[in-house]
């Protein structure tokens, strides 16, 4: 096995820093749809939930040329997005971390939402006798509970927001430096002859995240169960 | 009036509509299951919405379809303690305890001290709710209800979910509640002996609707209300003082109608009491009965006879200022010849009456 060259090198730390803006962004609104889907009964609801899952079932290549069209720079929302706030993401690494981000979103809501789900709505019920509104509700008893969950699914976000290739590529294409990240580099060393034994590094490296986000992550929902149980 | 509800409510085929008014005391909602109860309590919290009617604590108005008003949950000021303790899993007893004070950010220690000795909790405080002991774990829930500053308490079955020994570790703890506070309560209950034991006010339900509604010494010697009460667990209750305790065991009481002998009841000379006298344990003379076990031998006037469906008949009994129940067969009704007016004596056994249904605690009346 080869020692890291210096591409393979910005391949690892640019899909760290993909994945690490692309799950910090995702978390928000993942918390959000999350809540919604496990305690709001509300028309559209199914919808919703086939909305957020179909990156899971879409063929990547798909889902990055549909972002291709909205969010180039001639797509709807890219175009606006560059005349009023000057940002750009075709063939940039936040436009990498957009893919990655929606590629991830389904496997963080749905951790989300088994934890929001594991909390009995009894206890939010009696805090709301004890006088906290709903928002206090849910910061002082729904989100401590869920934490574990919540990490747990920023794990694998992460760990699926460093290996998204085919959503990835089709958006931003493959530019060392700027949106070549690990999964893109590997695929890009084996087109040249010589480049396997490159190409074997990352695939070790990638073999090992995803080990390691899937331990932790599996972790860590077990302490839900042992927290919510107030053990 | 503390509380003043007037709803109706549609749940598939079981229909709510309930009228009533509760004062200051703890007003009981008795009544099987089914009938109700729940519902209604959840509709005073905010927890569960009536199709129509209102609801009002204090005067203020908390809820009011015709007008679409509604107060939340969380700005009622109303605590709530469930059958189950629902305490929060990952706080302590204290920042359970705490939880209403900062909710609505009242400061804390002085008043969390009190209800802590109130409840004999202080010992529990730094432990987790999963460390808890059922008996235990419902103190903690009644502690953090009442240090939200309530203006109603409601108790839905707080005793339910408990075995016997742990209601009867809790029952004293809901007696000094009613003795130091004052706060009102409005307490959900199908258990007879507990409502006996607690209840200055009474509120019967029957499918979904007010059977009757009166002060608990009423409403416990009502012979109408039998069927409702269940013929075992029926009994009224006297009001009694404590007047010695004697060498041999028992304590001897003061009541409006004489003096009853009971086995020794651990309360002060001059307490006050409550005593539940089981309809089944009464015994019905026309004489006064010589040579007989029975310690307490009252005077008595029959002021009603009720017939049921079994050979069974209901007699309430005028016993100085109060009335009680007894249970006797239609047959001894008729050899005796009991009707409204007889005189008679009313017949107790010192150790039928357990010391649960000794009620410790009454305010004295204004």
């Amino acid at each position: 096995m080869e020692t890291l060259g210096p591409e393979a090198w910005q391949a690892v730390r640019l899909s760290l820093k993909v994945a690490f803006w692309a799950t910090l962004a995702a978390m928000p609104l993942g918390i959000a749809v999350a809540y919604l889907l496990a305690r709001v009964r509300f028309p559209g609801r199914g919808l919703l939930n086939g909305l957020v899952h179909l990156p899971l079932i879409l063929p990547p290549v798909v889902t990055g040329y549909l972002l291709l069209l909205g969010f180039g720079r001639q797509g709807p929302i890219g175009a606006a997005l560059h005349e009023l706030f000057g940002i750009t993401l075709a063939f940039r690494w936040t436009g990498a971390a957009l893919a990655a981000g929606i590629m991830a979103f389904p496997l963080l809501v749905r951790a989300i939402r088994l934890a929001i789900e594991a909390v009995d709505p009894k206890l939010e019920e009696a805090a709301a006798t004890l006088g906290a509104s709903r928002m206090r509700v849910f910061a002082t008893v729904t989100l401590p509970l869920i934490l574990p969950g919540v990490i747990a699914g920023a794990i694998l976000a992460f760990a699926k927001a460093m290996g998204e290739f085919g959503a990835t590529i089709t958006f931003v294409s493959n530019i060392p430096g700027e949106t070549q990240t690990i999964p893109s580099a590997i695929y890009a060393f084996l087109q040249v002859p010589g480049g396997e034994g490159a190409a074997m590094t990352l695939v070790v490296i990638s073999l090992a995240i995803a080990m390691a986000a899937l331990f932790l992550s599996e972790w860590l929902a077990r302490r839900v169960a042992a927290r919510v149980a107030g053990r | 009036m503390t509380l003043s509800v007037d709803v109706r409510k549609r749940q598939g085929a079981f229909q709510l509509d309930v009228a009533f008014e509760a004062p200051d005391g703890v007003t009981a909602l008795f009544g099987r299951s089914g009938s109700g109860k729940t519902s209604l309590v959840n509709a005073v919290a905010g927890l569960a919405a009536p199709d129509n009617g209102r609801v009002a604590v204090q005067g203020e108005t908390l809820f009011d379809a015709r007008a679409g008003h509604s107060v939340p949950v969380h700005a009622r000021r109303i605590g709530y303690v469930f059958q189950e303790a629902r305490l929060f899993p990952h706080l302590d007893v204290r920042r359970n305890l705490l939880y209403g004070r900062r909710a609505r950010g009242l400061s804390g220690e002085g008043a969390l001290d009190h209800v802590a000795e109130l409840l004999g909790i202080a010992p529990l405080l730094a432990r987790r709710p999963g460390a808890l002991s059922g008996g235990e774990a419902q103190r903690v829930a009644i502690g953090r209800a009442l240090l939200s500053e309530p203006r109603l308490l409601l108790m839905d079955e707080p005793l339910a979910a408990l075995d016997a020994p742990r209601k009867n570790e809790i029952l004293p703890y809901l007696e000094r509640l009613r003795a130091e506070t004052g706060l009102p309560i409005l307490y959900v209950s199908h258990n007879l002996s507990e409502v006996a034991r607690l209840a200055t006010h009474i509120v019967v339900l029957e499918e979904g609707r007010v059977l009757k509604s009166g002060s608990a010494e009423a409403l416990l010697s009502d012979p109408s209300l039998v069927h409702v009460m269940g013929l075992r667990e029926a009994g009224a209750v006297l009001t009694a003082e404590v007047a010695g305790h004697e060498a041999d065991g028992l304590t001897e009481l003061r009541i409006s109608g004489g003096r009853l002998y009971l086995p020794r009841i651990d309360a002060a000379e001059g307490a006050r009491l409550r005593v539940r006298i089981l309809a089944q344990d009464v015994i019905v003379a026309t004489e006064r009965p010589e040579n007989i076990s029975a310690l307490n031998v009252l005077p008595a006037t029959v002021r009603a006879i009720r017939r049921g469906e079994g050979p069974g008949v209901i007699a309430q009994l005028q016993v100085g200022e109060d009335a009680i129940l007894a249970r006797i067969t239609q047959r001894s009704a008729e050899t005796l010849a009991l009707s409204e007016g007889t005189a008679c004596f009313a017949v107790m056994k010192s150790v039928a009456v357990s010391p649960t249904d000794v009620s410790q605690g009454l305010r004295r009346e204004a």
